[in-house]
Order: structure tokens, then C-alpha cells, then sequence
């Protein structure tokens, strides 16, 4: 099933001078296609300014396409009537983690987003205490956000979206203001939400690593989308991701030199030891 | 340099004081200020110290720590009180150039003193024993009424929660921005009152700009969140009246009841 389906978008940001008048258009989606399966792990690649951000900014009706259509769950998101039924659906984590938690206390910031949708008392305290234990960070709950690390403020931002029951949780680059265990730490837990809960993902980065579990990557270049596949296929195409700007991660990049200079290695290595397995078989 | 900042500070508690009701100690706090302010009398003062001590004892808070919050207004409390002192019209029992000391002044003084006194400890005892979350959702529901006459309680009571979970983070980030300032040679330090000024815009502008980034991340994530303004909203931990809080009203109004007695009785000069 479908759950996501962008059909021909197009996002054009506006520049008016002091009196109004069109002054410039800047076309930051350009004509983008594309579906999502609900359960799939999808990660959307591209470097700074390929309008990432305004697309996923679609997929949660705060924007609108201003040509073509976005449907999430069967339901477009044009209809003005629809706006809460699509941001309960599919939740959205943003970049910086300070900026998105609204609660003094870890707890009641997670209570936020069922306390909008008017969920009773005591079952927004069975949904907090649910999220809370699926991110890991049950005993942090009467912590201040302010005392929490990057990685463990962007659990709680998870959790707030989980305690809203979504099928679907859209990051746009939830670990660039995270050290590198912050990060590992992030990813972890969406893996393990994709995989226990089912819920559909869908991550944006401009880290190549963090995308070599996901079942889809799509790759975004001056708003269009430019590549598409599954890691395997994307990874073995070095050259062609560097001409947009995208770092290879180093194991595919040493395979991928190596297999230049006359080795006989297989296309789109990953991991440390799918490379390792495959130098013992030659 | 922001650490000597009160503001909403919350002293950690257990006590029946801390776990009553907010809107319970915001209208007991407005009580009793009201209460300091009907009659100038020592009678009814000695009642109200009392009271307020009953009430700092059950806060199981060192006074120490109430006192503190003096400490802050201690200045404005030394200007009124000598201005009292020696602007007050009355028979002079002491000249000085134009300054003269009488004995209505002495008499307003030492009232003032001890109504201010009175008045800070018991308002810091709010703040110290209520969560700044306690305090905004107490609000909301006492002035919920006036949404009627179309005030904007809700929105009012979320800008001032908002504001407090931010005025540590852009604090930790004013300490940053002076930092880094001073390493390219600004001088926080000078004496000078015109150097020290100049300093300040290179610190606000930034400051400025990073808030309203923060404010309109701030906001588009709560709209993610599917917040569309108080309407059907629930609460996690929504307010409710328990038996002490009943009996807390009963106190405080049996308190102001008596305030009022002794003090009309002092007026009519039954004592
Ligand atoms: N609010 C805005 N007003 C005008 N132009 C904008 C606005 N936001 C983004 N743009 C422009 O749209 C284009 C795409 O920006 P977008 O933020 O979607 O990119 P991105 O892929 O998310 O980049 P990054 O990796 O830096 O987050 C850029 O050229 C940017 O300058
Ligand atoms: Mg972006």
C-alpha cells in the first residue's frame, strides 16, 4: 500500500521586494514523483539547498505544492479539513533539538502532542510512559530537556511524535547538531522503531552512512529528484554521487578504488566486513 | 554573571504547601497581601507574622531562603522607607537643611517596613514552593473567565511557559556571544558607562536575530505537533481540587475574616 505519494510537486519560494512586487522565484522542488510503502525505511540524500527541507516540509501540510499533489494516507493535503488528521499521521522531527521541545519537563513535553489532539488524561499518561520506553529514556522523565545530552533530546523529540500513534515519522536531519555517538544513538533507535514497530521512516541526511539501512534512498540535486534505489545500486555509482556533492563513505570509496585499479570486487560494498569477506575471496 | 538571577526559581519540596493547589496560593497570596494593606495596626500585624510564619514552617523551607528574596529589593526598600522617613508632613522633631524628621514619619516608616517585609516572604513563598509550570496552568484556570471579554488567557499562559523554558537556553547563549565578543576585544568590564553601553549592541543584535530563528523553529514545530490553539485541548496533569485545598480556602478567608474584625474593632476604638 501506498502511503505516501507525491505526484509532479513543485515548490516555488517567492522573493517580493518592500512594495510587493515579484522581485524573484526560486524553485526549490522541482517536479519530484514519488511513493512510499507503508514499513519502508527511506532515506532522501542530497546536499545543502536541494530543497530537502522543502519537500518534507510537504509531507506534513506545512506546505503546500504549489503545483501537483501530496497525498499521505490516502488523504491530500490540500484539504484544509484534513491538516490534524495528517500531522497525527505522519510526525515530523526537525534539526536542532532546542528548538522543538516545548515542555519544561521531559514528560509533559512528550504529553504535548496528544494533549493537542484532546486524548483523555489517563491515556495520554499510557502513551508518555509507552514512548518514553520504546526511545529508552523512561528514567529521564522528570528531567529538565536542559539537562539532557543532543542525542537524548532528540529521543524525547522522537517520543513526543511516537505518543501521537503515527504510521509515520519524517527527520529532517535529526543528527547534524549531534556528535558522532549522538548519532549512532538516533539511528539506532529509528532502526529499531522501523523494525519492532513498523513505523514508516523517513530520513533525511546529508550522512551516507546513516542511509545504508534503509530499504530506499532517493537522491535530491537543485530540487529533483536525481537518483533512486536501494543502497546497493546507489552506492556502487561513486562518481556520479560526487558530482552532487555527496561524500561516499570511506569502505565503499576504498572498494570502490580498488575495483578501479583491477581488483575483482563486487559493486556497492557497505560495511567494514562485507569489504574484508571480500578481499579473503579473491 | 546570570546566576544571581530568582526568577521562578523553585525550591525542590515535598511539603503540603508545595502540594497544594497553585490557584489555591495565588489567590491566598493576593489574600493576604490585601490583608497587610486594610489597616495600619500593630495588632493586625503581629497576626499576619504569625500567619505567615505557620505558613513558612509548613513550607519546611530554611528562612534563610525566603529572606533572600529581600535581599533582591533591598535597595527599593531603603529608598522608600527613608523617604517616608523624612517626607512625611507632621511636627518635625529634627531638622536638617531641608530634610525634617517627625513622628509620622517614623510611624509610616515602620509600617511600611514591616508591610514589605511581610509582602516579599510571602510572594517569594509562592515561587519558591510552586513548579513555573504549576504557576502558568494556575493561571490559565483562574483567569479562564475572562477569556469571555475575549482576553487571550490561553495564549498568554503558553507565551509565559514558553518563556521560561527559553531564558535558560538564551542565557547559556548571551554567555557564548559575550565570549566570544571579548575575545575580538570587547570590554564588558569598563568602567566607563558609554563603553559599556556600545558593548551591549553587539551582543543583543545576535542575541536578537538567534530568538526569532528559535521562535519560528519553535513555532512550526508545535504546529507538527498539531497544536491549533486552546480549543479541545486535554491536559496531562490537569488541575484539581483536592480536600486540603478546600480547607486551605476555608483558612484563608477565616484569616482575612479576622484581619478584618480586629481591625475594625481598633477603629471604632472598642480596644
Ligand atoms: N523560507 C525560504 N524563503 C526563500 N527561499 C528559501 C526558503 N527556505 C529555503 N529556501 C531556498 O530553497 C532552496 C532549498 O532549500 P531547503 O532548505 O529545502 O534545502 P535543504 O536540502 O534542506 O538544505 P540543507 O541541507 O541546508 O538543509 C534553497 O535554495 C534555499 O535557499
Ligand atoms: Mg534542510
Amino acid at each position: 500500500m501506498k502511503f505516501i505519494k507525491a505526484k509532479e510537486v513543485t515548490y516555488e519560494y517567492i522573493r517580493r521586494d518592500d512594495d510587493g512586487n515579484v522581485e524573484g522565484i526560486n524553485r526549490a522542488v522541482d517536479n519530484v514523483s514519488l511513493d512510499v510503502k507503508e514499513g519502508d525505511f527511506i532515506t532522501i540524500l542530497g546536499s545543502n539547498g536541494s530543497g530537502k527541507s522543502t519537500f518534507a516540509k510537504h509531507l506534513n501540510a506545512i506546505l503546500h505544492p504549489t503545483e501537483g499533489s501530496v497525498w499521505v494516507n490516502g488523504m491530500d493535503t490540500k484539504e484544509e479539513d484534513k491538516t490534524l488528521a495528517i500531522r497525527q499521521s505522519t510526525g515530523m522531527v526537525f534539526q536542532n533539538p532546542d528548538n522543538q521541545i516545548i515542555g519544561q519537563v521531559v514528560e509533559e513535553d512528550v504529553a504535548f502532542g496528544p494533549e493537542n489532539m484532546g486524548v483523555k488524561t489517563e491515556e495520554i499518561w499510557e502513551r508518555v510512559e509507552e514512548a518514553l520506553k520504546t526511545v529508552g529514556m523512561t528514567e529521564y522523565r522528570k528531567y529538565s530537556p536542559n539537562k539532557l545530552s543532543g542525542g537524548q533530546k532528540q529521543r524525547i523529540s522522537i517520543a513526543g511524535v511516537l505518543a501521537m500513534h503515527p504510521k509515520c515519522i519524517v527527520l529532517d536531519e535529526p543528527t547534524a547538531m549531534l556528535d558522532p555517538s549522538g548519532r549512532k544513538e538516533v539511528i539506532r533507535a529509528l532502526r529499531a522503531l522501523n523494525e519492532v514497530e513498523g513505523i514508516t521512516i523517513i530520513l533525511i541526511t546529508h550522512y551516507m552512512e546513516e542511509a545504508i539501512y534503509s530499504d530506499k534512498i532517493f537522491v535530491m540535486n537543485k530540487g529533483q529528484i536525481v537518483m533512486e534505489g536501494n543502497p546497493k545500486e546507489i552506492f556502487s555509482r561513486v562518481e556520479e554521487l560526487e558530482e552532487y556533492k555527496l561524500e561516499v563513505p570511506q569502505i565503499t570509496r576504498l572498494a570502490y578504488e580498488l575495483k578501479k585499479k583491477g581488483f575483482n570486487l563486487p559493486d556497492g560494498i557497505l560495511t567494514e566486513d562485507e569489504l574484508i569477506n571480500a578481499i579473503k575471496g579473491l | 554573571m546570570f546566576k544571581d538571577v530568582t526568577l521562578g526559581q523553585y525550591y525542590q519540596g515535598d511539603s503540603l504547601i508545595h502540594r497544594m493547589d497553585p490557584r489555591v496560593k495565588l489567590v491566598g497570596t493576593v489574600v493576604y497581601m490585601v490583608s497587610l494593606f486594610l489597616f495600619s495596626n500593630y495588632y493586625c500585624y503581629a497576626l499576619s507574622a504569625i500567619f505567615l510564619l505557620v505558613v513558612i514552617i509548613l513550607t519546611k523551607i530554611p528562612i534563610i531562603y525566603m529572606l533572600r528574596g529581600l535581599k533582591a529589593v533591598l535597595f527599593l526598600m531603603v529608598f522608600t522607607v527613608v523617604c517616608n522617613l523624612f517626607f512625611t508632613p507632621g511636627e518635625p522633631i529634627f531638622k536638617f537643611w531641608i530634610l525634617k524628621l517627625t513622628m509620622e514619619g517614623i510611624q509610616s516608616a515602620i509600617y511600611l517596613m514591616i508591610r514589605l517585609t511581610l509582602l516579599i516572604v510571602s510572594a517569594s513563598i509562592m515561587t519558591l514552593t510552586t513548579t513555573p509550570n504549576q504557576l502558568t496552568d494556575g493561571i490559565e484556570k483562574l483567569f479562564k473567565p475572562l477569556a469571555i471579554i475575549k482576553l487571550p488567557v490561553h495564549e498568554i499562559a503558553m507565551m509565559m511557559s514558553i518563556a521560561l523554558r527559553f531564558i535558560p537556553i538564551l542565557m547559556e547563549e548571551t554567555d557564548k556571544i559575550m565570549k566570544a565578543q571579548t575575545a575580538r576585544g570587547a570590554r564588558f568590564d569598563s568602567k566607563n558607562i558609554i563603553v559599556k553601553i556600545k558593548c551591549m549592541i553587539p551582543i543583543l543584535v545576535p542575541l536578537f536575530v538567534s530568538a526569532f530563528r528559535r521562535a519560528s523553529d519553535l513555532a512550526l514545530a508545535m504546529e507538527a505537533r498539531c497544536y491549533h490553539g486552546g480549543d479541545g485541548r486535554t491536559k496531562m496533569k490537569p488541575l484539581k481540587y483536592a480536600g486540603r485545598d478546600i480547607a486551605a480556602y476555608i483558612i484563608m478567608f477565616g484569616y482575612l475574616g479576622i484581619i478584618i474584625a480586629l481591625g475594625l474593632l481598633r477603629v471604632f476604638g472598642i480596644y
